[in-house]
């Protein structure tokens, strides 16, 4: 599961905003389909995502079966110092996945 | 003076036999009037395609590039200790498949020719067909050739493919009693509920495909198109799949590659 491509500015100046993307690769199975024979696909979508940014939290969502599959994340964040944004997500099947950014803070 | 005429006649009847020359009336679009499947989208989904991060197919080209630099069967070899750079290695092969295959005997199109090299060169089973591997080594072998025109071949023992994949193309299939043409040359540009239908081009595959919420490859693609007609799938690799993947192929010369493409 732990599958994921990740976009951070290679360097940022201190207090400038800085977009940062996450796309998963996860199947977001909505729990509304049937198979073949007619039983129900059981919903396995992520249902959390938070990135922290040195320890602090700076991003959370929590995805529901409305989401398509591998859903891509992108949301701001303000450059204090530098270190590393440490993403995690878990899915209905209790699977969890992470990766690690690092961010360079210049100035 | 016998021996040169017999070769005269030898040659003669080799080239009537392996060369086909078609006329600018028997293709059904002209080579000035190809448009692209990407053209007939929204902008959205044409910016989701330029955007090298967004774009979904790239995970599956991210985890062929992971593959590419693996070890596989029994000769423990990589793709790359032979191949080396794929940006290089692998430039423009896309544009040239499906190709006659000397090797094998057969025609094969990209990911049938990866599968050749993993079981006569690595000595490892073949990748099934639509597995996610499969997928993501052909769409990482696609994408080194994104931009560069299609041009295959159709002369020598692929000339009987390409005719056979012509006459599917023009032949009426399933319970809607359609052929290819009927939508893809006859009604470009019409409603078909709420899509627009499109020239019907390979340029795009392996590509993600909304409906699928998932990256394909282009015989899963015209397997749709056959389960539209409601006629009977043909299986995977099936000689009707790569002859009419041919024609396509020849039928869509100079558009650019766009692997991996994002179709709705």
């Amino acid at each position: 599961m732990a599958d994921a491509r990740i976009q951070v500015p290679a360097q940022v100046r201190r207090g400038d905003t800085f977009e940062v993307k996450i796309l998963i690769r996860h199947g977001m199975e909505t729990g509304y389909r049937l198979t073949d024979d007619g039983k129900q696909i059981p919903r396995n979508v992520i249902r959390l995502v938070t990135c922290r940014y040195n320890g602090t939290e700076v991003f959370r969502i929590e995805p529901s079966s409305g989401i398509a599959a591998n859903p891509l994340f992108t949301f701001f964040v303000t450059a204090r110092d530098s270190g590393e944004l440490v993403f995690e997500w878990v899915d209905d099947a209790g699977e969890r996945a992470s990766e690690r950014a690092a961010v360079t803070v210049a100035g | 003076m016998r021996v040169s005429a017999f070769v005269a006649c030898a040659v003669a009847c080799v080239l009537a036999s392996t060369v086909i020359v078609v006329t600018a009336q028997e293709r059904g679009i002209g080579l000035d009037k190809l448009r692209s499947g990407s053209t007939y989208m929204g902008a959205d989904l044409r910016a989701m395609q330029a955007d090298e991060f967004a774009n979904t197919g790239m995970l599956w080209v991210e985890r062929g590039a992971k593959l590419w630099n693996a070890r596989a069967g029994s000769a423990a070899k990589s793709c790359s200790e032979c191949h080396g750079d794929a940006r290089t290695s692998m430039k423009g092969v896309a544009t040239r498949y499906p190709a006659w295959d000397k090797g094998a005997g057969r025609l094969l199109d990209l990911e049938g020719r990866i599968n050749q090299c993993r079981t006569s060169r690595q000595g490892a089973a073949p990748l099934a067909f639509e597995s996610e591997e499969l997928l993501g080594l052909t769409a990482f072998v696609a994408t080194q050739s994104r931009g560069m025109p299609i041009k295959v071949s159709i002369d020598g023992p692929a000339a009987a493919h390409f005719e056979r994949g012509r006459a599917l193309h023009q032949r009426r299939v399933g319970q809607m009693n359609l052929a290819c043409t009927q939508c893809h040359n006859d009604n470009v540009g019409a409603r078909l509920l709420a899509e627009n239908i499109s020239q019907g081009h390979p340029n795009a595959w392996p590509g993600y495909r909304l409906e699928w919420q998932s990256a394909g490859s282009l015989q899963r693609r015209l397997r749709a198109c056959y389960s539209g007609v409601r006629a009977e799938l043909p299986p995977y690799n099936s000689a009707d799949l790569l002859d009419l993947s041919l024609y396509l192929a020849w039928r869509a010369e100079g558009l650019p590659i766009e692997s991996p493409g994002i179709r709705r």
